[in-house]
């Protein structure tokens, strides 16, 4: 059914709420940063970074994209489940199985 | 006026039922889901389906809300196929419950092989009983995975997809399930699944046909007015009215309408 908004209507109704939305992730990356302790490598900050770095691509259908970038991608069920809760996003290096 | 048809009210106070009519909502389903904790014995569950047969309706009658529900034991607690088994042999004695309109919300939660066997006999007890499927497809990073596989199950037992609901689609999964011919959800949640924004965008992009809308309002983060607030964002983008009335009451209502037992007055 497509969009019945102009560029103009879509910047004009949403770019504050985005420009703050990018705000907080700017202060997110800046808290773990400052944070103490080890993780320095963790899996789900990277996955982040990664993203906004697809977001940049000048690709469309960023949503879908960013969504498979966090995806597990392997087929088989698992052996069992190893906890109820899920993450967020897979360990780039693992996304193929584990 | 509007549809709910997925919302755990058992987890929702009277406030909610309040706000949820002043709003517009005239039906709700409500599947079977995990309660936050494991539940010891089939007994448990036992009292848990007398709640949604037969409180849950009258409390929601309180408000004018028709109040409808799916039965199963949820993919959380899946993974003790014994205790999963003796819930599956309890569920036909409620199926003559006129508000019970299938199996649900069955699925995948971590894509385990004892997941997919309780989801196999959850199907082969639908089918046996030609009843509907409300389906919960995982979270975060197992729903790409989960989605494909449930498909498959579902294709591999001869489910028929027009009596198939596949909820929780977001971007990477709306039209793999759509494509196979399956209903689709969206579940609109502040901070995981699809936001209003989100959904509206979805529409845009893959259309209204087979494709619902419901907050799946629960005792986590969640907002049970999330159907009226993607009423209204579709509103201010300028879609037209019948388009609103269409992904949030006649498309619930023309899936649903299949069991031959959901009511829901007729569009003001």
């Amino acid at each position: 059914m497509g969009t019945p908004l102009t560029k103009q209507a879509v910047a004009d109704l949403y770019f504050l709420e985005h420009r703050a939305k990018v705000l907080d992730l700017a202060a997110f990356l800046d808290r773990f940063d400052r944070a103490m302790g080890p993780g320095n490598d963790d899996f789900r900050v990277h996955a982040l970074k990664a993203a906004v770095a697809l977001l940049l691509d000048g690709k469309p259908e960023r949503a879908r994209r960013v969504l498979e970038l966090w995806s597990d991608h392997s087929s088989e069920p698992i052996d069992r489940a190893p906890m109820k809760g899920a993450l967020g996003a897979m360990p780039l290096a693992a996304k193929d199985g584990r | 006026m509007y549809i709910d048809p997925h919302v755990h009210m058992v987890s929702r106070t009277t406030d909610d039922y309040q706000r949820m009519a002043l709003a517009g909502c005239v039906a709700i389903t409500e599947p079977a889901f995990w309660a936050g904790y494991d539940r010891s014995t089939a007994q448990g569950f036992h009292d848990y389906f007398r709640m949604l047969t037969d409180f849950e309706p009258r409390r929601a009658a309180q408000f004018g809300i028709r109040h409808h529900t799916w039965l199963c034991i949820n993919p959380k607690e899946s993974e003790d196929v014994g205790l999963a088994r003796e819930v599956l042999s309890i569920i036909p004695s409620f199926l003559e419950c006129k508000t019970v309109l299938g199996i649900g919300e069955i699925g995948l939660n971590k894509n385990s092989r004892n997941e997919m066997t309780v989801l196999e006999e959850h199907i082969a007890l639908a089918m046996k009983h030609g009843l509907l499927i409300l389906v919960h497809t995982p979270h975060l990073e197992d729903k790409l995975k989960g989605t494909m596989l449930i498909m498959d199950a579902l294709r591999n037992q001869g489910a028929d997809p027009g009596r198939v609901l596949i909820d929780h689609v977001e971007e990477h999964t709306v039209r793999a399930v759509l494509d196979r011919g399956f209903w689709a959800g969206m579940t609109l949640y502040p901070d995981t699944k699809c936001t209003p924004q989100r959904a509206a965008d979805i529409f845009e992009m893959h259309g209204t046909d087979r494709l619902w809308i419901n907050s799946a309002g629960d005792w986590g983060v969640s907002d049970p007015l999330a159907v009226p607030k993607c009423q209204d964002e579709l509103r201010r983008r300028g879609h037209l009215l019948e388009t609103i009335r269409k992904v949030s009451y006649d498309n619930p209502r023309t899936f649903l309408s299949q069991s031959g037992r959901f009511t829901a007055p007729e569009r003001a």
